[in-house]
């Protein structure tokens, strides 16, 4: 089964509790400016948006590295090898969600690596607007819901 | 470690900004934010200094937890010498800036002098500027937001600033970060227009570190699941936010109405959550889209809101159709019951006003209602308020007021000075619902009578945030004790007012105290900080806070005088509801109070209580 971060941006609250457990499982202190999940406000539609890597299967990212840096993993998820990056930043052109990011600090791009399949983010965050499930149910609930709302009466009268 | 260390100094006369050295040892009698910032102020200014001249500071100041992932760390409070009121004032915001104050590197502000022109304060990490704001003075909040995030290409700047009231020297104007958190109250915007200051944008980057992270991140947990599993934090918050109490106090006969003359509002439920949650206006949306966190919180109380399009209000603005800061309690209170008006949409709107010229609801309102009992019996005339027609339940007259208030155009230009100095004004000084000059909020001292023990003590004027017995005499939090009665009520508002200042000195929000008790709070502490900071640790520092601002008061020329109520509650009985025929009982509460803080009768310090706090 493969996993994968799903996000409900309609019960997300803007408090950040993600960005501050990403950053201090990846950089051992709080720093929602180096976390891989970011919450985004758009203050006057009244929403909050949660977003990040959704690990694509033909990666962008991958494709462009030139030294392989970006390699993927049993989960299928896309992990940065720091040993290998060079920085050249040319990754985060590629990527078209802009997940990938450069930290000026280490020299190094960061991403969203799933914490090696237990995500932070998704046990601090209070509404359960981001969970962890298998990719392949992800609109499962989205579907029940539309399915609720079928008129089966007007159905059955045909 | 909790603390970064550092300080910024700003002098705005010499155009300088300059870093120093947190004093540790003062962090560790006063732990950080509103103790520690008093601390500061208190060392460093005269308490006679006249609070709108040069020589009166003000400070920015976050707390040990600001910035972590503690539930709500993200506090900031303003704390200077208050105009409204010429006591100590501290108002307290949420919102994303302190944090972000925190990521940038520092743990305050010290802003001293007054620039020649207007000027904002740039903090980019390590990096601080003072910047030419000529461009953006006489522009609200919202704009001004706008206009430094653009002028930066940097939207994940957040900015903490003064709309036209501040500018303008309306004695309740307030600070307002990310476009409706509020440092509301004790007019400290005032201060920050007569320092020629228009705003302090913050982009931080770097991170916050805590003494022992195992055992924060274990304290920090278990609070978070108090608060996931408490009736009122857990759910009654988030779903209704504040405004769950408007019918709650209502019916406990404790809503000041049309200036305090009635303990109940015939149209509380129109103001109420319930009304904000249903549909209305031809579009079938209810007022009431989203609620919303601040930084690190948990809770969620925050009400994002939409005025209705059709409504007189905003008919022809579309500028305000969007959703922006919806009523909290207090807000909706002040803006609705004190002045009589049911119209949730008019609420809306002026709470939509306030925000984006940076007024403080409470006072307006509360000023608004007395102007309006002024003009009814015939003191205010047409011509003193310039063809206002400020009758009790008028919408228009509360819209249109709140307009020029902020502006401070016409009538509006008098209701700025608030309800004590316009009774005043007008030979009408019972009329005035304030202690210390500031208007109270929305508890009668009458239905609950804990509360006018709290605004008469209060260090920064009548104040329901400074020991909020609500939750122990209506909700039973921690435990239930009667409404009606002052026995107890001494002890009570002691606790209530150690505890509270101890959690503003902290980084983290009053709110929690709903489910959190210091049981829950020292191991979060203790966590980020060095040192032991035990529950006792917590209690003693907060008792310090609270005799060091009351010395700041005493040192400011207060007297026991000032420990009082408008005659209207001491005299007029409630005539309706479960407090029917009771007024507040201080006078007995006060010398009993007195006794519980080791204070003199006339209300002083006694000398073994100041060294017992080492003060």
């Amino acid at each position: 089964m493969q996993m994968a971060l799903v996000i409900d941006a309609g019960k997300c609250t803007g408090c950040k509790q993600c960005e501050l457990a990403c950053s201090y499982v990846k950089e051992g202190e709080f720093n929602p400016a180096k976390s891989r999940i970011r919450v985004f406000d758009f203050h006057q539609d009244a929403r909050f948006v949660p977003y990040t890597c959704t690990q694509c299967d033909e990666a962008w990212c991958q494709q462009a590295c030139p030294v392989n840096a970006i390699t993927t993993n049993e989960r299928g998820v896309k992990e940065v090898h720091d040993s290998l990056c060079v920085g050249c930043k040319v990754c985060t052109i590629a990527c078209p969600f802009g997940t990938v990011n450069y930290n000026a600090s280490t020299g190094k791009v960061i991403k969203c690596d799933e914490c090696g399949g237990d995500p932070a983010c998704v046990k601090a965050c209070p509404t359960e607007a981001i969970v962890f499930m298998d990719v392949e149910q992800a609109g499962f609930d989205k579907m029940r819901q539309w399915a609720a709302k079928t008129d089966n009466a007007a159905s059955a009268g045909q | 470690m909790g603390w970064t260390g550092k300080v910024l100094r700003v002098d705005l006369t010499k155009g300088t900004c300059a870093p120093e050295d947190l004093n540790r040892e003062w962090a560790d009698q006063y732990m950080g934010q509103r103790g520690l910032a008093s601390k500061y102020l208190a060392e460093e200014m005269d308490p006679k200094t006249d609070p709108l001249s040069p020589d009166n500071k003000m400070i920015f100041a976050t707390g040990p937890l600001t910035g972590t992932c503690a539930s709500t760390g993200g506090r900031y409070s303003v704390i200077t010498k208050g105009p409204l009121t010429g006591a100590i004032a501290c108002s307290n915001s949420g919102g994303y800036w302190g944090a972000e104050l925190k990521f940038a590197g520092w743990d305050m502000i010290i802003l001293e002098g007054k620039s020649k022109k207007p000027v904002y304060l740039c903090i980019t990490d390590d990096k601080a500027e003072l910047l030419d704001a000529s461009e953006i003075w006489g522009k609200s909040v919202w704009d001004t937001d706008a206009w430094i995030k653009t002028r930066h290409q940097d939207p994940q700047m957040h900015v903490s600033g003064i709309g036209i009231a501040g500018e303008n020297g309306v004695l309740f104007s307030c600070i307002i970060n990310d476009l409706h958190r509020a440092a509301g109250r004790s007019g400290v915007g005032a201060v920050m227009g007569s320092k020629n200051l228009k705003a302090i944008a913050v982009r931080g980057t770097g991170g916050v570190k805590v003494d022992d992270f195992p055992a924060f991140l274990a304290a920090t947990s278990a609070a978070k699941e108090v608060l996931a599993g408490n009736a009122v934090t857990g759910e009654g918050l988030p779903t209704f936010g504040t405004q769950v109490l408007m019918n709650v106090i209502n019916e406990a006969g404790a809503l000041p109405t049309r200036n305090t003359r009635d303990v109940q509002f015939d149209g509380a439920h129109d103001i109420s959550a319930e009304a904000m949650a249903e549909p209305s206006g031809k579009n079938g949306k209810p007022n009431l889209l989203a609620n919303q966190a601040c930084f690190g919180c948990t809770i969620a109380c925050g009400r994002i809101s939409k005025v209705n399009e059709e409504h007189y209000t905003v008919q022809n603005k579309p500028e305000y159709w969007h959703a922006s800061g919806g009523l909290e309690y207090e807000a909706a209170w002040a803006l609705g019951a004190a002045t009589g008006v049911n119209d949730l949409d008019a609420l809306t709107y002026a709470n939509f006003i306030c925000n984006e010229q940076g007024i403080d609801p409470i006072s307006f309102g509360a000023t608004v209602g007395a102007a309006m009992e002024m003009y009814e019996d015939g003191t205010l005339t047409d011509k003193d308020t310039g063809g206002l027609k400020l009758k009790f339940g008028s919408a228009e007259a509360l819209t249109t007021a709140v307009e020029l208030t902020g502006k401070a155009e016409g009538f509006g230009a008098e209701l700025g000075l608030g309800s004590k100095r316009l009774c005043d004004k007008y030979g009408k000084p019972e009329l005035s619902m304030t202690v210390k000059g500031q208007e109270f909020p929305a508890y009668d001292p009458r239905g609950i009578q804990g509360m006018g023990l709290t605004y008469a003590t209060s260090n920064r004027g009548a104040c329901h945030l400074r020991s909020y017995t609500v939750s122990s005499e209506i909700l039973g939090i921690p435990e239930k004790t009667d409404p009606l009665v002052t026995d107890g009520k001494a002890d009570l508002v002691k606790a209530f007012q150690d505890a509270t200042a101890a959690v503003d000195s902290s980084g983290l929000c009053v709110f929690t105290t709903f489910a959190w008790t210091l049981e829950d709070i020292a191991p979060q502490v203790d966590g980020a900080l060095p040192g032991n900071w035990s529950v006792d640790k917590l209690l003693e520092v907060g008792e310090r806070i609270w005799n060091l601002e009351r010395q700041f008061n005493l040192q400011a020329g207060f007297t026991a005088k000032d420990d009082n109520l408008p005659k209207r509650l001491l005299k007029d009985a409630a005539k309706t509801g479960p407090a029917k025929g009771l007024v507040s009982g201080l006078k007995k509460m006060l010398p009993e109070y007195y006794a519980a803080r080791g204070w003199t009768k006339e209300g002083v310090p006694t000398n073994e209580t100041l060294s017992r706090l080492a003060l």
